[in-house]
């Protein structure tokens, strides 16, 4: 071998790299086994159930009783909406980021055992979870669509908009903020189990906050972080779109898609920090 | 030949204890210290000496170097904790170094345990394209070998049941089959060979040579080492995180047996709660015997005693001392009973200590290092083994080339498991006749004795 031969290696395994050091790329050429992951999930999670996939269904539906029943005791405003219909809106959006959030924040802990045999990104793995979570939510939502159908049919105040455009953009907003905050919980989970169990109930605690609860029942010097929920912009930007409740506000939805790029970005830069030793800490 | 892996100066290490409570408060004071540039409060200071323990810090590897050509099959040896687990988990890119650098040309595959990621629910089909795609293959190659794959396992019939009903062997089998049809330029294998059974391990290896023999390289770790004798080109001993031997495979696999047993011609375990065996009997000591003194070399014409003490903890036991001798590539050479002797009268045990020896005959071992693995068990009413410790003892076979010698003329290995004593003739120019003409003397053709000593 002629010292100057400049070596053309394909891979060189050093003990640190840089934070912006991301490799996105491999994600990329991963994109089988991360769409093998997405069904496997869906796949593996009705065989042997009776109901499969109509268990989606259930859950929501049920949710939105409760909440109804809850606010109509309360006396909760629902911008003039059928309740069950409002509240339904409401936690098809919550659903999906709160199963994107949870589900990836265990991406290290419930894999501990592939991960510690195999090396591929293991950004593959929350990113199918999301993916995953999408087929769920379009069932969810097409369960929405099917009461809006009826209670227009009934001759509810149901006012569509040209805004309803903008879903695509919602579901992608809710998918990255999941995404980049669960990644960020799963990363810090690796040492600090406690996380874990925080942000299941942290979960349930927001969404009474961002679906049930109006503003006003907040008080006044509270109302800050209420606002700075970034779902709160989305759920409402869904409501207003899909069923002409309240008024659309831009500067909210702008503020949402602000902060799920930051914590999406800090979500990778961590992800990818912690994941090349994490197996020493697991 | 090119180099495709180059490792330098690679360690690795693990902080000790439980990381876990209290860590949050040890993190804010590291990250205080660190940045007032102080040492780290959370060391331990005034531990214990050991080369691997630094404070809280135990060194896996420590500055581990070597080469691997394109082509080459490179065994790694080690007793457990020597680091090869975490040298393959660097290597397959599990986990990273803490300090050094490894650098390698090709694709490379990792098999550090077969059927990773299959999920029970799934079925076999399902399972050979998440398993495929979870070691590096695209779906298109996937489905590009399926069939290849699917025969390779033979589990056809079953192939849309979920593995979760499959027998063990099956998933075994069909999870190897994945595994086997990479194709990547670089291998790295854990053992995993050691599955399935007998036919199966053998299509495996026939499976593994194939691969070798398309020029591409393989790192394999193993216990066996008949199996690294069999496979490897090179072999590396691992030992304390360090490389104690780097070089032809029966050389290292010699070196690794000796090293193992430290120099046990002999072993005691002096606290019987603690010897190897179970309520009925314990191992006490083995000691390797010849001419009367305990050794750890004999010479091939010597014989050899081995000796064995154990307990009987149970008045009247029917216990038989086994010895199996086994050689430097893992073969056992023969395995030896009390109850083998011809004089032998079922006679029960009392309680206490007791001792056996075995005799082997000179003349009877090939050249290398042999181990015994010493057992007692209960021959009645059922067999039931009280303890099998391997590596009871050691000792090398030697031919010095002396007067004791066998070899005389020949000084490079003789092939074989064993050399025994045989008995020729002829040598000494007892020929049969000369006809210049090419034609067999008369004698010989009508068939008779040509030696004058009868064997």
């Amino acid at each position: 071998m002629a010292p100057v031969e400049i070596e053309d290696w394909s891979l060189v395994i050093r003990p640190k790299t840089g934070w912006l050091e991301l490799h996105l790329s491999d994600l990329w050429r991963y994109r089988d086994l991360t769409m093998l992951f997405v069904w496997r999930d869906f796949v593996s999670q009705y065989k042997q159930t009776i109901l499969g996939p109509l268990w989606h269904i259930i859950q929501p539906l049920f949710t939105t009783l409760l909440f109804a029943l809850m606010g109509g005791v309360a006396k909760l405003p629902t911008d003039g909406l059928p309740p069950v219909l409002f509240y339904l809106a409401g936690i098809t959006c919550w659903n999906y980021f709160s199963e994107c959030l949870t589900r990836s924040s265990g991406t290290f802990i419930n894999n501990a055992s592939i991960f510690g045999k195999v090396y591929f990104p293991r950004l593959c793995v929350p990113v199918s979870i999301v993916i995953s979570n999408m087929i769920k939510f379009g069932i969810q939502f097409l369960l929405f669509l099917a009461f809006m159908a009826y209670y227009y049919a009934k001759g509810a105040a149901v006012q569509p908009n040209a805004l309803v455009l903008l879903t695509p953009v919602l579901v992608l907003v809710m998918a990255a903020l999941g995404l980049g905050a669960g990644i960020i919980v799963s990363a810090l989970t690796i040492r600090y189990r406690d996380l874990q169990v925080l942000i299941t109930f942290g979960v349930q605690l927001m969404m009474i906050a961002t679906v049930l609860l109006p503003l006003s029942k907040f008080p006044e010097k509270y109302h800050w972080l209420v606002l700075a929920n970034p779902m709160l912009g989305i759920i409402e930007t869904f409501r207003h779109a899909l069923l002409g409740a309240g008024t659309f506000d831009p500067m909210s939805l702008l503020y949402s898609a602000g902060v799920t790029l930051a914590i999406l970005f800090a979500g990778i830069l961590l992800f990818n920090h912690v994941e090349r030793t994490f197996m020493d800490t697991v | 030949m090119s180099t495709v892996i180059q490792v330098e100066n690679l360690s690795k290490s693990y902080r000790l204890g439980t990381i876990g409570g209290g860590t949050l408060r040890a993190d804010v004071a590291r990250w205080m210290s660190r940045l007032q540039g102080k040492a780290d409060p959370n060391l331990k200071i005034g531990q214990e000496h050991h080369s691997r323990l630094v404070g809280q810090e135990f060194w896996a590897l420590q500055e581990v170097n070597f080469e691997v050509k394109q082509g080459e099959i490179l065994g790694i040896i080690g007793r457990n904790g020597a680091g090869k687990s975490t040298l393959l988990k660097i290597l397959s890119r599990v986990t990273a170094p803490t300090s050094g650098e490894v650098r390698m040309k090709g694709r490379i595959a990792s098999l550090l345990e077969v059927g990773t990621g299959f999920h029970p629910e799934l079925s076999g089909r399902e399972n050979i394209f998440l398993n495929g795609a979870i070691l590096g293959m695209s779906k298109v190659e996937i489905k590009k070998k399926f069939d290849e794959i699917v025969a390779f396992s033979e589990v056809e019939d079953f192939i849309d049941t979920p593995v979760k009903r499959y027998s063990s062997g099956m998933y075994v089998r069909l999870a190897f089959a994945v595994a086997a049809h990479l194709e990547p330029e670089i291998l790295i294998v854990d053992e995993v060979l050691a599955v399935g059974d007998a036919t199966f391990q053998k299509k495996c290896l026939g499976k593994l040579g194939e691969v070798v023999r398309g020029g591409r390289t393989v790192l394999f770790v193993s216990h066996n080492m008949s199996q690294i004798a069999r496979i490897c080109h090179r072999c590396i001993l691992l030992d304390g995180g360090t490389i104690k031997a780097d070089g032809e495979v029966t050389a290292v696999t010699t070196d690794y047996l000796k090293n193992d047993t430290g120099h046990a011609g002999a072993r005691t375990w002096p606290d019987p709660a603690k010897a190897p065996g179970d309520e009925v009997a314990r191992l006490r000591s083995v000691r390797v015997i010849s001419e009367g003194k305990a050794t750890e070399a004999i010479n091939v014409l010597d014989p050899v005693t081995v000796e064995m003490e154990f307990w009987n903890f149970h008045e009247g036991a029917n216990l038989a001392a086994v010895l199996s001798f086994i050689n430097s590539q893992g073969v056992i050479l023969f395995v030896s009973a009390d109850f083998f002797e011809p004089q032998w009268g079922r006679k029960p045990r009392p309680r206490g200590l007791h001792r056996v020896r075995c005799r082997v005959p000179g003349g009877l071992f090939n050249e290398g290092w042999v181990t015994v693995v010493a057992e007692v068990a209960t021959w009645s009413p059922i067999y039931h083994i009280h303890f099998l410790q391997p590596e009871a003892a050691a000792f090398q076979v030697v031919d010095a080339g002396n007067d004791g010698s066998l070899r005389k003329v020949w000084a490079r290995d003789i092939p074989g498991a064993v050399r025994p004593m045989q008995a020729w003739q002829g040598w000494d120019c007892e020929f049969v006749g000369v006809d210049t003409r090419g034609n067999a003397p008369k004698a010989a053709e009508e068939g008779q004795p040509i030696f004058s000593k009868a064997l």
